[in-house]
């Protein structure tokens, strides 16, 4: 640990530390623009200039200068102020300068830092230079001209992204980051190369011009598009959400978001349900909520409860499912699912669904398998994870399963449960193994046995100790391990999805449920369809119930992990849509059943009575595995049939994406790329 | 602005479908990959990048690196092409555009210059038709490109075609030796005033009185 003076401020730094890290440890701000803590070190924007006593009499580069036992640092001296001037003087003889027309202006590192370095006036009388845009495809705008060349996009998009498709071409006063022959960046992370650009040069495509970063209003929020349940920052201006940015969560989703989290949402504004509409004559009027409630509560007082049933899509929030479990349960009815595509998970023990060993225990992992996922799709976020450790490690990585390129080198065992027997052989000689099965791999005839089996080779491979639990599922809908912690599930006499469809019940309530095949649901079935887009459910419905969407409302999320999470309400409802669980307590006085909580506060009390997991909200306790016998499922009975990749489209997976016209443009734009790859 | 319609590199035109390394280059390229140790054999770009480039004026007359040139040394190095885009944009003494038969190098760097290539230029100028730098003559014979130093400064001024250094020019020396490359056939390269490698000319100026041992 040396111990070094900075400012005359005395800190202790690990080794090997940067005088950059050691100053930020001493609580000193650097400026800086090509470092980033997240990405290696290239050292190449000479901000963060200062004076150290007996090394060479000049400025030196803080991010690339590692500390020595009695280092005496100058962060502030005259030289540094006039190297640091002198550097600013450089950056802007070629940037230029239209702050006004661009869209980082307010949110600019150059332009906050031409504030402290920055000269009143220009010694350059020359033209500046000019550089043509590049086409980085739908997301990212680029500016080139305002391009200072710091090379993080290009360090992240190798590095993290892992897709090296960036570079910086030619020298010089010649040099450009571009892809040089046009491509657009074949990335699910591509975005979070324009919150890693310090100046305007990358910006976004579909919010280019459209918010000042001064005007809108900043709310914390979770994604719900995949289940990792990345932290979100909502920006909004009035009643609109503008944008969508990630925040830091290091035990999460670390500073990083996905295409799709990020840019879907201008389906948010489109193919919404802003008022109730009931069925008559075969088709859907407009109607009051009192029309509305009184025609499910006609129907469900004309309905034995056996024959009703509810079914919670993909991204609920944990209230109103659990709203819609006591509703059902008031009505005597135990038809519940929240496993939509007929997932085969198994609710009596939590380590039985979630990812137990937490993103962070990917970083301690010395070996993984994969079974029946595709990451890289279904939490493009989590993937990246995965890439870190390899990188960091070089651990081996085994996938059963389509085969795909997932940014790293991997060992491809097979195609389905026929592999699994032989796949162990990746796990071998691991201390810390890790298998992460894909929740999409248990959705067929045989998913139970495939559980049951990937628990089995985890346990046989030493992964299931007290101190390590390494059998891991990664869900791709943020709704589901909410819905089997709160037992959103059949009961003993109870049907499941399956059953409920092709005419096994009379009424069906579908919370959100859009990812079934309408055509399965009976002819004969009344379906009311609460929800907030205009997809494939609410064509079916009968009544539909306006309610809101993940931006829209005070709700818990319950992640891949197991992480409880809490989305705070950035703006209201369209019209007259609903907070979810509101829509249910309402109905529930129509039907005679009134639910006993009043506001979100007793809703709340009663999440925490249900499963205490819910009490416990942002932390997450890690456990080792103390009972190794595993969910009933006999491996025997494992299929024939390859996994079938979970996700076809990153792009569109759910009814905000799918309404969205950016997520439209990226398909149709990746759709070629995806299918040569595979 | 700039021109946003410009055709993007590695997409234009003259750009050939595909490139194969021939049996001449493969032969070469074993050599190079066996200075690296396993694993590093990116560090071989730079050699496979000229390999490209003489391949290419053996099959075409042009020493150039075409972009599936490129790529074909990615995919034999193992590198993302991106990192072989850049290699090859940096150094100048990779042609990224098809060039003449002769490649005429003229160093303007300050003891050339000072030494007359101002008078070289001009020369090959008039005896080519070639108006600005980077351009090829209407024939397709040659194509003048201004250098930096390229280290001949004792025998300034220095021309360099293709491969090949010719020193000690002045107009009348250049219009001979460009006349001689369009019939095709070059003189010999160095001093085109007769002077022994970089010695001062007209034979030595120190050291004449000195009597050296008799031989053994």
């Amino acid at each position: 640990m040396p111990k070094l003076s900075i400012d005359g401020i005395e800190v202790d730094v690990p080794a090997g530390a940067t005088v950059l890290q050691a100053a930020e440890a001493a609580g000193i701000e650097i400026p800086r623009f090509c470092y980033h803590e997240r990405l290696s070190i290239a050292g190449n924007c000479r901000m963060c200039l200062v004076e150290i006593e007996k090394a060479p009499p000049k400025p030196i580069a803080s991010c690339a200068w590692p500390v020595a036992e009695g280092m005496v640092v100058h962060t502030d001296s005259p030289m540094v102020r006039k190297a640091r001037r002198g550097v600013m003087e450089f950056l802007l003889i070629n940037h230029p300068l239209d702050c006004p027309i661009c869209d980082q202006g307010g949110e600019c590192d150059l332009q906050d830092q031409a504030l402290g370095y920055g000269a009143g006036g220009s010694r350059y009388a020359e033209n500046k230079r000019a550089v043509k845009d590049k086409n980085l495809g739908p997301l990212v705008k680029t500016v080139m001209t305002r391009c200072i060349h710091c090379t993080r996009c290009i360090r992240f998009i190798t590095e993290v992204a892992g897709v090296p498709d960036l570079g910086a071409t030619a020298r010089g006063e010649g040099m450009e980051v571009g892809t040089y022959v046009e491509k657009a960046l074949s990335s699910e992370l591509s975005a979070n190369i324009i919150d890693l650009c310090p100046v305007g040069a990358l910006t976004s495509k579909p919010y280019a011009f459209v918010a000042r970063s001064w005007e809108l209003a900043k709310t914390d929020g979770i994604d719900v598009l995949d289940a990792v349940g990345s932290n979100i920052r909502i920006d909004s201006r009035g009643p609109e959400v503008l944008r969508i940015l990630p925040r830091t969560n290091d035990d999460v989703n670390e500073e990083w978001l996905g295409d799709k989290s990020r840019f879907a949402v201008d389906g948010l504004k489109r193919r919404r349900l802003d008022r109730p509409w009931v069925r008559r004559d075969g088709k859907l009027v407009a109607a009051s909520w009192d029309e509305a409630f009184a025609a499910v509560a006609a129907r469900v007082g004309a309905t034995r409860p056996e024959k009703i049933g509810a079914i919670a899509g993909d991204l609920c929030d944990a209230e109103s499912m659990l709203a819609l479990r006591d509703l059902m349960g008031a009505l005597g009815s135990e038809n519940l699912d929240c496993r939509q595509r007929g997932e085969r998970l198994d609710p009596r023990r939590r380590d039985f669904y979630l990812f137990n060993s937490g993103i962070v225990g990917i970083e301690e992992a010395d070996a993984i398998l994969l079974i029946g996922t595709n990451p890289r799709r279904e939490a493009p976020v989590l993937n990246a994870r995965i890439r870190k450790r390899w990188l960091a490690a070089g651990i081996p990585i085994g996938l059963v399963g389509a085969a795909a390129d997932l940014t790293y080198p991997l060992r491809h065992l097979g195609d389905g449960p026929g592999a699994l027997g032989d796949a162990a052989a990746v796990l071998r000689d691991a201390k810390r193994p890790l298998v992460i099965l894909g929740a999409g791999a248990t959705a067929r005839p045989d998913g139970a046995a495939v559980l049951a089996a990937a628990w089995k080779l985890a346990a046989d491979a030493g992964a299931l100790s007290p101190d390590w639990h390494g059998f891991n599922v990664l869900h791709r809908a943020a709704a589901l391990v909410g819905g089997l912690d709160l037992g959103f599930v059949p009961g003993p006499r109870g049907k499941a999805v399956a059953e409920m469809l092709g005419g096994g019940v009379d009424m069906l309530f579908l919370l959100g449920a859009d990812e079934i095949d309408p055509g399965r649901i009976g002819a004969d079935t009344f379906v009311v369809y609460q929800g907030h887009h205009g997809d494939r459910g609410a064509a079916r419905a009968d009544v539909i119930l306006p309610g809101a969407a993940y931006t829209e409302k005070d709700a818990t999320y319950v992640n891949t992990e197991g992480r409880v999470q809490r989305a705070q309400m950035a703006v209201f409802p369209p019209g007259e849509a609903r907070e979810d669980w509101k829509i249910l307590r309402a109905l529930s006085a129509h039907v005679g059943h009134t639910l006993p909580y009043d506001d979100l506060a007793a809703l709340r009390l009663r999440l925490g009575q249900v499963n205490p997991v819910f009490d416990r909200v942002g932390f997450l306790p890690r456990f080792g595995c103390s009972d190794t016998a595993g969910p009933p499922g006999d491996p025997a009975a494992l299929g024939e049939a390859p996994f079938a990749p979970p996700i076809e489209t990153y792009y569109q997976t759910d009814p905000i994406s799918r309404a969205s016209p950016t997520m439209a443009e990226c398909a149709a734009t990746f759709a070629p790329v995806a299918l040569a790859a595979e | 602005m700039t021109d946003q319609t410009e055709v993007p590199p590695g997409q234009e035109a003259y750009q050939p479908a595909s490139f194969a390394f021939d049996a001449e280059s493969e032969s070469e390229i074993v050599v190079h990959l066996a200075k690296y140790p396993e694993g590093r054999q990116a560090s071989a770009v730079l050699p496979l990048l000229y390999i490209v480039q003489k391949q290419m004026k053996r099959h075409t007359g042009s020493a150039w690196v075409p972009r599936v040139g490129m790529e074909a040394v990615a995919a034999r190095l193992s590198m993302p092409p991106i990192r072989v885009y850049e290699v090859a944009t940096f150094y100048l003494m990779f042609n990224l555009r098809p060039i003449g038969t002769w490649h005429l190098q003229c160093c303007t760097t300050t003891p050339c210059w000072l030494r007359g290539s101002d008078e070289v230029v001009r020369a090959c100028r008039e005896f080519t038709g070639i108006a600005g730098w980077g351009e090829t003559s209407a024939d397709g014979m040659f194509t003048m490109t201004e250098v930096e130093c390229v280290g001949a400064c004792v025998n300034a001024p220095v021309l360099q075609v293709n491969d090949d250094f010719y020193e000690d020019m002045d107009a009348e020396r250049t219009r001979a030796l460009l006349a001689a490359l369009r019939e095709g056939k070059p003189p010999a390269p160095g001093s085109m005033i007769g002077r022994q490698t970089s010695a001062p000319e007209g034979g030595p100026t120190t050291l004449t009185t000195l009597a050296f041992a008799p031989e053994a």
